[in-house]
Parts: structure tokens; sequence; C-alpha cells
């Protein structure tokens, strides 16, 4: 093997296993930012190693083993300034050659879920949260994220360093929330995968519409953490929203890169393979009973559309129906200009306009730009053709979307008349 | 991206595959369950009870199984997400490592490309 090929092997294996070795260090060091350090020093002895002697036959292990090791040194180099380090080092000494600290056995689960709900707690701020889910979970150097949010590297790793600092300053604990608390926590931690996937999916900046790597992110964070709680509900259902709505990714582009509405996508060019896992994530969702969340219910809303062979076959009836008990669990204005969209076009445009109309006269919704598109929508299919290019106008300014202000554009030239 | 893992028929113990075998493939599978990166894998049914069509300029030619050449025989596929060609050949390496000393087996590794702009 080459140098380089050796390099990008060694770059795939800590995708792969640094979120399993960082899980566990940070129990032993009780330290999630240490925890980072070290495996990123174990990763650099890989680098300077394996070209050499090649890539071991269990990788995992051997940046575990050279982790804790350094980690013995490091904490013993500390420990008179501080006596917390003193019997950790202890502890790991006795510990650094039992071999089921190196193989990743059943305790690796608790171990990742202990990160997870670290690196999306709370006390972060949401950029803070989604950087460090990337970096810990996703295995992503911190250059990689900065590429996918198209922000300069430096701010990324600023935002890390940070918010590894607040987890110390805080002093978060590493820990599985239990009882009440639970449901709250993993509140947080599907927002952040919903966060990474929507930036990919309808990215709010820069000129392409779309962004599939980080889709790709989001939809693999999703899935570990569906092994890691395989009993809770919301946890399928954000699963099955997002493969779902991956599965639309192709089709949601045109061919000069412009936006593609869902009604008007080729549904032929729809990723039937995702299509059936996010409808197998579902049925495990609705299997576990107990009260639909949101995530549940927007995922039944999408595999409405997805199980629909045509624009026109889509029980609009049913959507209409989900975004009502959407609302229910989550209220939001958003969700009222949804279920305006399929009453619209369960039962007639008029009605849609009507809860437009009520929700217009709320302000919160003043710079919501698909407020402004769907009411346009309505007022074009009820012949008021002025208002509605008004509308889409109005949209067209309100986006920071390339992409999308074109269509929006494309749609108000629609209805210039002759 | 997104992978095809091929399997290729190998040659083993005359009485198949051991248990061990098939426990550690398990877990393999589980571990890429797990890491969010398999989406979809199945074994093939014996290739005796498949066909090979060849079209020869026209004139079209039925071949029924079993065939000579077994290890050119695909026994099951395995498409995994990974972010490089290095991370799916990884998975691929360990998927050949649980067979152990008694086999010997050939796999292939394939990129599956992604839709093109425009289909009609």
């Amino acid at each position: 093997m080459t140098v380089s090929e050796t390099q990008r092997t060694i770059d795939a294996v800590w995708r792969i296993e640094s979120p399993k070795v960082i899980a566990r260090l940070a129990r032993l060091v009780r330290d999630v930012g240490l925890a980072e350090e070290l495996a990123q020093d174990a990763f650099v002895a890989a680098l300077e190693q394996w070209p050499e002697s090649g890539v071991p036959v269990n990788p995992g292990a051997w940046l575990m083993s050279t982790a804790k090791h350094r980690a013995i040194d490091v904490l013993r180099r500390n420990e008179r300034r501080d006596r917390k380090y003193a019997e950790v080092a202890r502890d790991l000494d006795t510990s650094a050659d039992d071999p089921s600290e190196l193989d990743f056995d059943d305790e690796i689960g608790d171990d990742m879920l202990r990160l997870v709900f670290t690196a999306c707690h709370p006390v972060l701020s949401r950029e803070a949260r989604v950087a460090l889910t990337l970096r810990l979970l996703g295995g992503l150097t911190t250059a990689e994220i900065a590429r996918a949010y198209l922000v300069p590297e430096a701010t990324v790793a600023q935002r890390i360093v940070r918010a590894k600092r607040t987890i110390a300053r805080k002093q978060v604990p590493y820990e599985i929330p239990q009882g009440p608390e639970l449901a709250t926590r993993l509140t947080s931690v599907l927002e952040v995968i919903y966060l990474i996937f929507n930036e990919g999916y309808a990215a709010t900046a820069g000129d392409d519409w779309v962004r599939p790597d980080l889709c790709e992110d989001a939809l693999r964070l999703g899935r570990v953490l569906a092994g890691l709680m395989p009993k809770e509900s919301e946890v399928h259902g954000l699963i099955a929203l997002m493969e779902i709505q991956a599965s639309r990714l192709a089709a949601r582009v045109g061919p000069e890169g412009e936006a593609v509405l869902l009604l008007d996508q080729d549904r032929r060019r729809w990723d039937h393979l995702l299509i059936r896992r996010g409808l197998v994530a579902l049925d495990r969702a609705e299997r576990l009973g107990g009260q639909a969340g949101p995530y549940v219910l927007q995922a039944s809303i999408a595999a409405c559309h997805a199980r629909a062979r045509t624009a026109e076959e889509t029980d609009w009836t049913r959507i209409a129906a989900l975004y009502w008990a959407l609302g229910q669990v989550a209220p939001s204005p958003i969700v009222e200009v949804n279920r305006a969209v399929a009453l619209g076009k369960a039962v007639g445009p008029a009605v849609g306009l009507e809860l437009i109309d009520q929700l217009r006269s709320a302000a919160v919704l003043d710079g919501y730009h698909p407020l402004h598109s769907v009411r346009g929508d309505l007022l074009a299919q009820l012949g008021r053709d002025a208002e509605a290019r008004q509308e889409f106008e109005t949209a067209a300014g309100l986006t920071d979307n390339e992409s999308e202000r074109a269509l929006l554009r494309r749609r108000a030239a629609e209805l210039a008349g002759p | 991206m997104r992978f095809m893992l091929m399997l290729k028929e190998g040659t083993g113990p005359a009485d198949g595959p051991s248990q061990e075998l098939m426990t550690e493939m398990g877990k393999l599978m589980e571990d890429m369950t797990k890491a969010g990166v398999l989406l979809d894998t199945a074994g093939l049914a014996s290739v005796d009870d498949g066909a090979r069509l060849h079209w020869d300029h026209g004139k079209l030619n039925v071949l029924d199984g079993p065939f000579a050449e077994a290890k050119e025989v695909v026994g099951g596929y395995a498409i995994i997400q990974a972010k490089s060609k290095e991370e799916a050949l990884e998975w691929a390496k360990r998927f050949m490592r649980v067979h152990g000393e008694d086999w010997e087996i050939t796999s292939e590794v394939r990129q599956i490309e992604e839709p093109p702009e425009e289909w009609v």
C-alpha cells in the first residue's frame, strides 16, 4: 500500500472507530474533551506507524489501547495538580490490559449513548451541538464540517473547542438521563440530527438547493441512534422521515440545478430503497405504540406522498388529518400553513385560503416565505392571478436560497399574463 | 456514496459454514447496521436453480444452472452507505476476515452510480 492509500484507509478507520473509542475513553477519563484529544493522538500514532507496520487486524482495539496508554501518561503528569486525575489514572492502570475494555462489548452501547447525550446537551448552543455531534459521533473532521456548512475551518474548530470547554465548566455529567428528563433530552438529540439533515435537504446558505452529503451524515447518525435506543418510537419516526425525504433528493433538483417541488417531481426518480427503509422504520415506530409524536406524524405524512404513485393519487384527506394531529402535539403556525395546503387539495382552494388568511393575521409568520408562496398558489388556483403574482414576488424576496428564489420568480412570471 | 459488495461463492469445509462463522457473520452484519452503514443485504438462492442468458448479436441463448466456474458466481450482496471507497473497502475486509483460515472467497466492491440527471 502506498502512503496516501494507507492514509485514506486510516481516515476510513477513524470514521468507523473513533465514536466508539471516544465514547469509551470519555467514561474512563471522565472528560469528553480530553477523550477526544487522546483519540486524536492515537490517530496520529496510527498515521506514523501503520504505513510501516500495516493496518492492524483489529484497528479499533489498537486505537483504544494506544489512547489508553497515552491517557495514563497524561493523567500521571496532571495528578499533582488535581486529585481527580490521580484517581482516574489509578483505575485506568489496573484496567489497562483488560481485554473487555479494548473489545467493544455490549457496554459500548451505553458509552455511545452517554456521548450522544453529552454532545447534544442543552447547555450548548445549537451550532455547538451540531458541530460536536458531527465531530464526535459522525467521525467527521473539522475541515469536513466546515466544508459542509460553508464556513471557515477555524470557525468550526473554535466552536468545538468552546463546546468542550462549556461541557467541562458546567460539569455536564457523562451519563444517560433517566426518568422524565430522558424525554426532553432525547428531543434535543433528535433535533440536532434533524437540523443536520435539513441543512442538507434544504440548504439555508449558498447556491445549492441540496447537499446530499449532510443528509447521508444525518441518516447515519439517526440509524446509529436507533441501534442504541430501539424502543423509542420517535427515533424510528425520525429515521422514517429522513429516509423518505432523502428518497426524493435526486428528484428535487432539475437539470439546471433548480428546485423541483414535491408535486412536480418525476416520481420514477425517487429512491425506492430509501422509501422501503423509511416505511419499515415507520412501521417499527407504530408497532411500539403509544401516542404518535411529532416525528412519527411527519413521517406518516411523508409516507402518504411516498405511497402515491402519481401526485393525483395523493391521499390529501389523510394528510390534512395528520397535520391536524401534528398541530395538536406540536402546535406551530408552520404546521398550519401545511394543513392549509392539504385542505386546499382535499376540499378546495377556497378552504385552504381561509385558513391561510387566519394565519396571516398572526404576525409571527411575517417573514416566513412559504406562507406567501402557499397563498400565491391557492390564489392562482382561484384565478386571482394578480394577487398570486404579488405573493410569489414577496416570497422570492424573503428566501435566502438562490435556487428557491428562481423557482418563485418563475412562478410569478408565469402569471404575468400575455 | 453507496457501494455494492458482491460476495462470490467460495470454497471451504465440506459441511459448509460453521456455526462460529454464522455467529461472527451475524455480529458483523449487526455492527454494520448499528453503524448506520448497511442499507440492504440478501443471499442468493443456489445457482443450480438459476439461469444464464446470452445475447449474441440477435441470437438469444438461455442456459440453466449449474455452471462450471463457481468462483464467478455471486452468492449474495450488501448495499452500504460509506463516506469513501476506503471505508467501503474497510467493511469488505471485515467481511472477508470473519471467514477465518478455512475459506477461500472473493468479493467485489463497486460504487453504485448516482442516478443520472435526466432519464426517460
